[in-house]
């Protein structure tokens, strides 16, 4: 079997897996080869033609694929390579590679770092149990967005949709303005997952209803579908007996979530957080196999593509650093510090800081698990309150962020726990 | 003017023309489907029971003996996934190990080989992840499971490389008695033949009663089941059943042959012999009663939840040979759990019955081993390296979670009775049968299909019929 | 006197709106929390506009539709126009990013242009 030896190998040719690879090469590494499942490079965003992409990257406004393919051509003018339609099987912990594609076969590359960009699934029908018949006609709404901007296809005439994720509400629009009837879009949360923006242009714009509180209780026909009952749900989620209300229609588009595709890591023996179903990582996005990196989806599922890159730009700067540092890192008298979400706060990328390693600023990103009015970010080095941010409304479906620094860290030196948390005003 | 016509290309019907294509007969299956293993066969618990279950003395518990008994060299001879993972009855409450005795003395009497009833020390040896109340089990090491589709399509594929007839989308509405021969009315047209195998499943009834005034009937009853991701791989490796007692008959909690965790079913008696929809609370008792035999299932890996339907005889016995008064008319009816398993025998069964009343040959040409779509990840690196080379479509993953190739699905395509939907496909291959749920290979898999078939992708199906997926093209109506 | 109600997309805030009118003329703006929401809400009464995204489909590439959009913002109104205009367009491979695939889309003086590169 072919074996190849490069520096740093990318895993992923979308958002992340560019602007780490570009990242790593200016970073000085020569050596990078990044691997890409699909026939071409860019990832999702090929398929997600709306524009709103880059406002902070680039100060303009694109589209998705416009969006990638700036990365694109930063990753052409720096010569890395990469290979498309390529299937990573295996990584051994030793960061031997094993992929496959058809011109090359099965073959082997071994790697001194590992970026980790896979990207992230769609929550599927079955993982949500929603009961019924299961005929045609039911489409994860990336699926649909697949057929209908890269193929040409219509999936449906006439749509439900379930969930309101940014997915779903862009596909509310590209469906209605491809001439199919979206009848209503039902979100199970009192609250939607999706930008208000999007809820306003994709949904008000077309007078489309959205029914919060509201769940898929039936699905009709046996092949295909012919229609949906949807019903609302008490404080438990639970459907409430008679409120059920039948839309006779031909499609169920789904938008419930999106699961890091982190197989490939689990079996690599990567740690994983159970909040955000992505590897646990220090300030590096560094993972606890030494010299394997992660960013972008696979790590936590983000609603901007602009903080993917930057978060990848991270991973691919730090890679390049450990390869150059022959594979190794820099030592550090300092403990990691963990830091810790609690009372609202969800989980925290990174999991753990090194007050020495660190960048002089670092963003530590993080989810809350409900909408908060009026409410305090606060973060505390052990007990004492050192960052106290006012902010009008925090959401699950916006991603939040406190910037921690290097000097601040230095006056606690003794410093065991780092505290991110909601403070109601 | 066939030999035989079968109804139905279920895993009955399937397992009687390949059987049947032993001898020297014309055979023709009819479907109504556009696929075999459409109804019951392709949505049940996947087990090769052992036999302890079935009332001593029916042919239910004789056909479940000896399908379980052939199962292993059939697998073999027809290259479908079997494994003898051996099955687990389990007791949780002390006062109940008489009927753990009964089920046990049942199973010797019926002819299970191996039985025996193990204490809790060795049952947590066997399964770690057994719930803490377990105080014993009847232990069966010849239970396994099965991959139905693969089963019940290796039958299919044997009897049709044999010259069996099968004729899809074929739906039976009656029949005409003429001398020496019936005529099966269908909505292709009628066919006539000398004798008529009925394995109609929950329909079996209804073309029994048009030749018979001693009627059957079959009442659908449904189970509902969760399979669970493949990474839940190694929670229980045996099939574990809970004893039924006055606490309830539980759910069973088993391993699939390809690394799944199945937990069902519910038995739900319903009307509607279509009625294949799940139900919430149909899911919400499979919830809450999977936790019951083991601990600390992860049910919250779900992946998919479906629903099948038994075709449960008021009799509660399988009913195979010909009906009285109606010759030449051979029922298959009334094949329920543990049809699956009796399925090789039930096959034979059918088949010396039609070789007895017509003194039919032995077909010299007779090839009783098929191969099966070859799976490149049982092939070592080099070995799959090789295959590549030589074809390299099989380089190309099309389903991700499942990590299926193009070349896979290719020949699951162009092979005999090849795939026609996305169903037969995924059927065939499992390409659509993992964690994301067709999700992302499913606009790839409906170019490969069309561009095989040779019809545009708008014509392909998820099912046949009017399952379509694609029905039109952008702005075809603004 | 006229009252639109809108809710804010500058934030996740999500402020309800009410705006004044008087005839063409907004009179006032309510609900808004920050200066964003006022101009939000002046601009959206007055000359509500919108990017429209959509694929047409390409003839002789790798990929059978390319992703285009309108240049500039066109006004609301328009949309389902230019939907229309965009029906039945074919465009041959190779095209490329910022490529005009209808100028002047349904007279709104702005073109489409291709949003991806199809070689």
């Amino acid at each position: 079997m072919l074996r190849q030896v490069y520096d740093i190998v990318v895993v992923g040719g979308g958002p992340a897996g560019l602007a780490a690879a570009v990242s790593a090469k200016r970073n000085g590494v020569e050596s990078i080869l990044v691997l890409e499942r699909d026939k071409e490079l860019g990832g999702i965003l090929n398929q997600c033609i709306h524009n709103g992409f880059g406002l902070h990257t680039f100060k303009e406004e694109l589209t998705g694929p416009e969006y990638a393919g700036r990365f694109i051509e930063q990753l052409e003018e720096e010569k890395i390579k990469y290979k498309l339609n390529t299937m990573v099987m295996d990584i051994s912990e030793e960061k031997v590679i094993t992929a496959m594609n058809r011109e090359d076969g099965m073959f082997e590359i071994e790697a001194k770092a590992v970026i980790l960009a896979m990207g992230c699934r769609e929550r599927s029908r079955g993982a949500l149990n929603i009961p019924g018949y299961r005929p045609a006609g039911i489409y994860s709404a990336g699926t649909a967005q697949r057929l209908v901007n890269m193929e040409g296809y219509m999936p449906g005439r006439e749509v439900v949709i379930l969930g309101s994720g940014d997915i779903g509400l862009i596909m509310a629009r590209r469906m209605t303005l491809e001439g199919a009837k979206v009848k209503v879009v039902a979100e199970l949360l009192p609250y939607s997952g999706g930008l208000k923006r999007n809820i306003v242009q994709c949904l008000d714009d077309f007078g489309i209803p959205l029914k919060l509180s509201h769940t898929v209780v039936d699905i009709d026909g046996k092949e295909r579908v012919e229609g949906i009952t949807i019903a609302e749900v008490d404080e438990n989620r639970k459907p409430i007996p008679g409120t059920e209300e039948h839309y006779t229609c031909d499609t169920l588009l789904l938008s419930c979530g999106l699961i890091p595709e982190n197989e490939l890591s689990r079996s690599l023996g990567v740690e994983m957080s159970p909040i955000t179903s992505g590897p646990l990582v220090n300030e590096c996005l560094e993972t606890n196999v030494e010299g394997v990196f992660a960013c972008g989806n696979v790590l936590h599922v983000h609603d901007l593509v602009d903080f993917v890159s930057e978060e990848a730009g991270a991973a691919g700067k730090h890679a390049a650093e450990y390869v150059k540092n022959g594979a190794k890192h820099q030592p550090s008298a300092a403990k990691d510090i963990p830091i810790v979400a609690t009372e609202g706060a969800r989980y925290t990328v990174p999991k753990t800081i090194n007050p020495e390693r660190m960048d002089e600023k670092h963003t530590v990103r993080f989810r809350v698990g409900d909408v908060y009015k009026n409410c305090y970010v606060s973060v505390y080095f052990g007990d004492k309150r050192v960052i106290h941010r006012k902010r009008p409304v925090v959401a699950p479906g916006e991603m939040e962020e406190v910037v921690l620094k290097k000097e601040e860290l230095a006056a606690f030196p003794e410093l065991s726990q780092i505290t991110v948390k909601i403070e109601e005003a | 003017m066939y030999d035989v016509i079968i109804i139905g290309a279920g895993v009955s019907g399937a397992a009687s023309a390949r059987e049947l294509s032993r001898y020297k007969l014309n055979v023709c299956v009819v479907e109504k489907e556009e696929d075999v293993c459409c109804g019951t066969s392709k949505a049940n618990s996947a087990i090769a029971h052992a036999g302890f279950d079935a009332e001593s003395g029916t042919l239910m518990a004789k056909l479940n003996v000896e399908g379980n008994q052939m199962m292993a060299e059939l697998s073999k001879e027809l290259d479908f996934p079997f494994k003898q993972n051996g099955s687990l009855v389990v007791c949780l409450h002390e006062e109940e190990m008489p009927n753990l005795q009964k089920l046990y003395e049942r199973g010797i009497e019926n002819g299970v080989k191996d039985l025996r009833i193990i204490n809790r020390e060795e049952l947590v040896e066997l399964e770690p992840n057994i719930s803490d109340e377990a105080v014993a089990a009847l232990y069966a090491p010849t239970g396994g499971i099965v991959c139905p589709f693969g089963m019940n399509i290796a039958f299919a594929e044997n009897a049709a490389q044999n010259g069996v007839e099968f004729k899809f989308d074929t739906e039976v509405s009656g029949f005409e008695k003429k001398e020496g021969a019936w005529i099966v009315k269908t909505n292709q047209g009628n066919f006539e033949t000398r004798y008529i195998v009925n394995a109609a499943g929950v329909y079996a009834d209804q073309f029994h009663n048009m030749v018979s005034d001693k009627k059957l009937h079959i009442t659908p009853r449904r189970g509902d089941y969760c399979l669970l991701d493949r990474t839940t791989e190694g929670f229980v490796t045996h099939t574990i059943f809970q004893l039924p007692s006055k606490y309830g008959k539980g759910v069973l909690v088993t391993p699939t042959v390809h690394g799944n965790t199945l937990v069902g079913p519910t038995a739900i008696d319903i009307e509607n012999r279509e009625g294949t929809n799940t139900t919430q609370e149909g899911i919400d008792e499979l919830i809450s009663k999977a936790g019951t035999t083991v601990k600390g299932l992860p049910i919250r890996q779900v992946i998919t939840s479906f629903a099948g339907l038994r075709a449960h005889e008021d009799g509660h016995e399988f009913y195979i040979g010909e009906v009285e008064g109606a010759k030449g008319f051979i029922d298959c009816a009334g094949i329920e759990s543990p049809g699956l398993t009796s399925a090789p025998a039930i096959g034979k069964m059918v088949a010396e019955i039609v070789r007895d009343l017509t003194g039919a040959e032995k077909n010299p040409d007779f090839v009783g081993t098929r191969k099966g779509i070859l799976d490149p990840k049982t092939l070592s690196n080099e070995e799959r390296a090789a295959l590549i080379k030589e074809n390299p479509a099989y380089g190309n993953i099309i389903c991700r979670c499942e990590m299926v190739t193009e070349g896979e699905i290719i020949d699951a395509i162009n092979r005999p009775l090849g795939a026609k939907s996305l169903d037969g496909v995924k059927r065939r291959t499992r390409a659509g049968m993992g964690r994301c749920q067709a999700g992302f290979c499913s606009p790839r898999t409906i170019e490969i299909l069309a561009r095989e078939r040779g019809v545009d992708p708008s014509e392909i199906t998820k099912s046949g019929g009017n399952s379509k997926i694609i029905v039109g093209i952008n702005k075809d109506r603004i | 006197m006229e009252t639109r109600e809108l809710i804010c997309i500058g934030c996740p805030m999500g402020c309800p709106l009410k705006v004044e009118m008087n005839g063409e003329e907004v009179s006032s703006v309510t609900g808004n929390t920050c200066k964003r929401g006022d101009d939000y809400a002046r601009k959206e009464v007055t000359n509500p506009t919108r990017i429209v995204t959509s694929s047409v489909i390409v003839e002789g590439g790798s990929l059978a539709a390319v992703s285009v959009k309108t240049k500039s913002d066109i006004p609301k109104g328009k949309i389902f126009e230019i939907m229309k205009a965009l029906k039945g367009v074919k465009v041959q491979a190779p095209v490329h990013i910022g490529d005009v695939i209808v100028s002047n889309v349904a007279d709104t003086g702005v073109d489409i242009i291709a949003t991806k590169n199809i070689y």
